[in-house]
């Protein structure tokens, strides 16, 4: 019997959300954490950013980016744990550990988006 | 045969067991390269950091106007815009990073001619611009 191993699954999320959050978050955060705060740009009204996070497809859009992202983290931390810091005898408690917030997290995406709807 | 000094070892005859120096926990300090990789791949906290603020951000959404005033009025405080400096920092390292490791993932052939590496590159950054301008667009006219 051949033994399906998961890697090939962990790696295809962790590739996804290595690329949609390189082209999403920088920008996303330069308005959000800095531009918004900072007042060189004005924020959005309350009124225009949930009307533009209403629409379902910048919700589709926004739950793929959070949810691959979470998987991409979660992916890149266990490897660098077990790489940088050689903690291989805690290899599956990280790995449990580590996809589950990444599902947990996708899931309150999901509820979250769906109640913004 | 008999190993009378290895009682209780087990030596398999044709898979020798190589001889590995145990490698330092900072053995990423040695070399810029090395570091660079390890910078690298914990540009996944902030990945993840961000991911989050989104999420705090749509739970303020779904909360109402007073929830959304309360976010970003926290989003400009002090130690929010230094954390998400030091995250814009790195998530611009992880975009380039990631970008300049796509064309060894992603083989493009346009009919029986394989596309340059190099034009597979430039063309996640022309795609990165235009994310991003209209994400600019999308906030700006709102």
């Amino acid at each position: 019997m051949i033994k399906r191993h998961p890697e090939p699954l962990l790696w295809m999320l962790f590739s996804a959300g290595g690329m949609l959050s390189g082209m999403l978050m920088p920008v996303l955060l330069l308005m959000f954490g800095i531009a918004f705060p900072l007042g060189w740009v004005a924020a959005p009204s309350y009124e225009a950013i949930a009307g533009l996070m209403g629409n379902p497809l910048t919700r589709l859009v926004m739950f793929s980016l959070c949810a691959l992202s979470l998987f991409h983290w979660a992916h890149r931390f266990r490897h660098t744990l077990y790489d940088g810091l050689q903690i291989k005898h805690l290899n599956e408690v990280i790995a449990v550990v580590s996809y589950g917030a990444a599902v947990v997290g996708s899931g309150l995406a999901a509820y979250l988006l769906w109640q913004l709807g | 045969m008999s190993h009378p000094v290895n009682h209780g070892h087990v030596y398999t005859d044709y898979h020798p067991r190589w001889l590995r120096r145990r490698v330092s926990t900072y053995w990423w300090l040695e070399k810029p390269a090395y570091f660079a990789f390890i910078l690298r791949e914990l540009t996944c906290l902030p990945v993840a950091w961000f991911a989050i603020y989104l999420l705090l951000l749509i739970k303020a959404l779904v909360d109402g106007p007073a929830a959304y005033a309360q976010f970003m009025a926290w989003s400009a405080s002090p130690w929010m815009i230094l954390v998400n400096v030091v995250s814009f920092v790195l998530l611009v390292f992880h975009a380039i990073t990631f970008f300049v490791a796509a064309p060894q993932a992603l083989v493009v052939h346009l009919g029986r001619t394989k596309v340059p590496g190099q034009l597979v590159l430039l063309g996640h950054y022309a795609a990165w611009i235009a994310a991003s301008a209209a994400v600019v667009w999308l906030l700006v006219r709102a």
